[in-house]
């Protein structure tokens, strides 16, 4: 225990570090890492109880008799309900594949220009973008739903995708991603004749591989978490995260589902973030605000 | 600015000032314009959801707007209702300041903690602590999982727990007491907010200049707390400053977590924010000239904070 202790901190040569010292951060790392870890966990175990499981007193954290009776309920449950829930799942992958990888391109493509070069007004926009930083959307919440019934887009997929695809964090994080990029490499090009959107497609693009899985861990969770909000209120158009809403409001019968659902939920997320830890964290490197 | 000054010798050639300045300001216009087409898209969106609503949204506030009716232009009396005669929202602006007070700050250093910390750790279990501590902000809304923690007969994970060791009697309504019920949401509100900020906060850190810290040893730099304030936390300035922003701008828009635990409205509005007063206006009663007032005043206090706590973190180790 206690040389395994020191074996997982690198020793810093230069500045001695008492034992103690670094028996603490250890102690200290391990329990908050238990505070975030142990409802995750708890989420996971549950959705394997069997019912009796869910309900013993004292409740009991772990799982004993896993079971996989949960998740045939779901898929039974769902095949009875008036909407399939394979329907749900259909339009929380489409709202969410569509909503990113739109995102993607199109804050790369403004980053672009933004980052690479000096034009009339490009320091006022990237301003902007980096003043809505300071604000979350509750703020545009109304003017948003007038905008949208203007436009004809309510009850349609369109008023959760098209907004997304503009929010401003992906675009200030690619934009100093992209300042990375050696000028050479982009000068080069246009000396071989290529246009802006030639450069963007084929140079810049494949170079900022990094940052497109950055913006995707940062896009798709909101996404795949959206209930829809107000926008959305024909039962076929509706995700699965307001099916799991619905599931949940069926009360104690149903804490086996809702467990089965929520942990579907979680998991994928989380995956995608395990593949794409270490393009994240090169990007985020080059994520500060410079004075 | 290169463009420009290669211009310059052009426009002597005989033009009247004004118009040579128009017409190199239109050519300039022309040879960038590859670069308006490619922010064309993401511009005309960001404009169409975030600039021109927060404009509606000051405008409607000086009015009285139902959805139905124009709007009809009342001046100031939208702002002079909330600060004046609403009692509720001065609840919402305390339980808001209450939750900012204390996530803020909080989440703010605890990120850099566990960054620091995790930091020191050998590659692999650092990845696997990263993802610890990053989980519960991208796990999509399960906090409802605290529910079933918090819930409030015997059967909830906490008052089993507590009445199994025989610390309680009963079981305790942690979400019906308004004793309690802040004091859960800033709970669940914390553990969600190890977000972007946190992973800007560990890429920083690994970016530190090895050869800064040896010099700073050889300047005589004692202890690792001086370490931290002269080296580290000036080379990650920039950091810092990305994830004030996060931080504040997250901690001033607790809603969601607020009505998925305490219900909207909550018991007494004890977990009122300014943000479900806002829903609570703009969804329910469609007051919407006055709920653009709770928004302005909400885009106000958020940024107007953001602006403050920048200028502060500039002279961090200056």
């Amino acid at each position: 225990m206690v040389s395994n202790t020191i074996k997982l901190f690198r020793m810093n040569k230069k500045l001695n570090r008492s034992f103690t010292v670094t028996f603490l951060m250890f102690v200290f790392l391990a329990l908050f890492g238990a505070f975030m870890a142990l409802p995750l966990v708890y989420a996971v175990n549950n959705a394997f109880k069997p019912l009796d499981e869910l309900f013993i007193f004292p409740p009991r954290f772990f799982v004993r008799n896993p079971t996989l009776d949960n998740f045939f309920d779901l898929v039974s449950l769902m095949g009875n309900s008036w909407v399939p829930l394979s329907r749900y799942i259909t339009n929380t992958l489409f709202i969410t594949i569509a909503g990113t990888v739109g995102h993607i391109l199109l804050a790369s493509a403004a980053a672009y220009p933004l980052a690479k070069y000096r034009f009339f007004g490009s320091k006022a926009i990237f301003s902007i973008v980096v003043l809505s930083l300071m604000f979350s959307p509750h703020v545009t919440a109304i003017p948003n739903y007038m905008v949208m019934s203007w436009l004809g887009w309510i009850n349609t997929q369109a008023s959760i995708i098209v907004p997304s695809l503009a929010f401003p964090l992906g675009l200030f994080l690619m934009k100093q991603f992209m300042e990375q990029l050696p000028n050479a490499l982009l000068e080069a090009a246009k000396v071989d004749g290529a246009s802006e959107y030639r450069i963007f497609w084929s140079i810049v693009m494949p170079n900022v591989k990094p940052a497109w899985l950055t913006l995707m861990i940062l896009q798709f969770p909101m996404l795949w978490g959206t209930d829809g909000g107000n926008f959305i209120y024909s039962e076929n158009l509706k995700t699965l995260h307001y099916a799991l809403g619905q599931i949940i409001q069926g009360g104690i019968a149903r804490a086996g589902v809702g467990a089965a659902v929520a942990l579907f939920i979680m998991i994928v997320p989380i995956t995608l973030f395990i593949i794409s830890q270490s393009s994240v964290m090169q990007t985020m490197a080059n994520s500060g605000i410079k004075d | 600015m290169q463009s420009k000054s290669i211009e310059q010798p052009l426009e002597e050639s005989g033009y009247p000032e004004k118009r040579s300045r128009i017409a190199s300001f239109l050519k300039e216009l022309r040879k960038n314009i590859h670069y308006y087409v490619l922010m064309a898209p993401y511009l005309i969106i960001f404009l169409l959801f975030t600039v021109i609503p927060v404009v509606i949204s000051f405008g409607l506030s000086f009015t009285y707007f139902n959805m139905l009716e124009f709007p009809r232009f009342i001046g100031w009396s939208n702002y002079s209702r909330l600060f004046l005669s609403d009692d509720i929202f001065s609840i919402a602006l305390k339980n808001t300041f209450m939750f900012a007070i204390i996530t803020g700050p909080i989440s703010y250093i605890a990120c850099f903690i566990f960054a620091w910390i995790i930091n020191e750790l050998s590659p692999k279990v650092r990845a696997f602590m990263t993802l610890v501590f990053y989980a519960p902000s991208i796990s999509g809304n399960v906090f409802f999982i605290w529910l079933i923690i918090f819930s409030g007969d015997s059967y909830g994970y906490l008052n089993g727990i507590l009445m199994n060791i025989g610390f309680i009697l009963e079981p305790i309504q942690w979400l019906k007491d308004e004793q309690y019920i802040l004091a859960v949401v800033i709970i669940v509100q914390l553990w969600l907010s190890l977000g972007a900020g946190f992973l800007a906060f560990i890429a920083g850190l690994q970016t530190i200049d090895r050869s800064l810290i040896e010099a700073g040893a050889i300047d005589g730099i004692k202890n690792r707390w001086q370490e931290l304030w002269f080296i580290t936390l000036p080379s990650m300035r920039p950091m810092l400053m990305f994830g004030a922003v996060m931080q504040i701008t997250q901690s001033f828009a607790v809603a969601e977590i607020s009505i998925a635990l305490a219900g909207f409205p909550s018991v007494n509005y004890a977990a009122h924010t300014v943000v479900t007063h806002l829903m609570d206006y703009g969804t329910i009663r469609f007051e919407m000239g006055y709920a653009s007032a709770i928004a302005t005043i909400l885009f106000t206090i958020m940024v107007g904070t953001n602006m403050v706590v920048q200028r502060l973190l500039r002279k961090v180790g200056a």
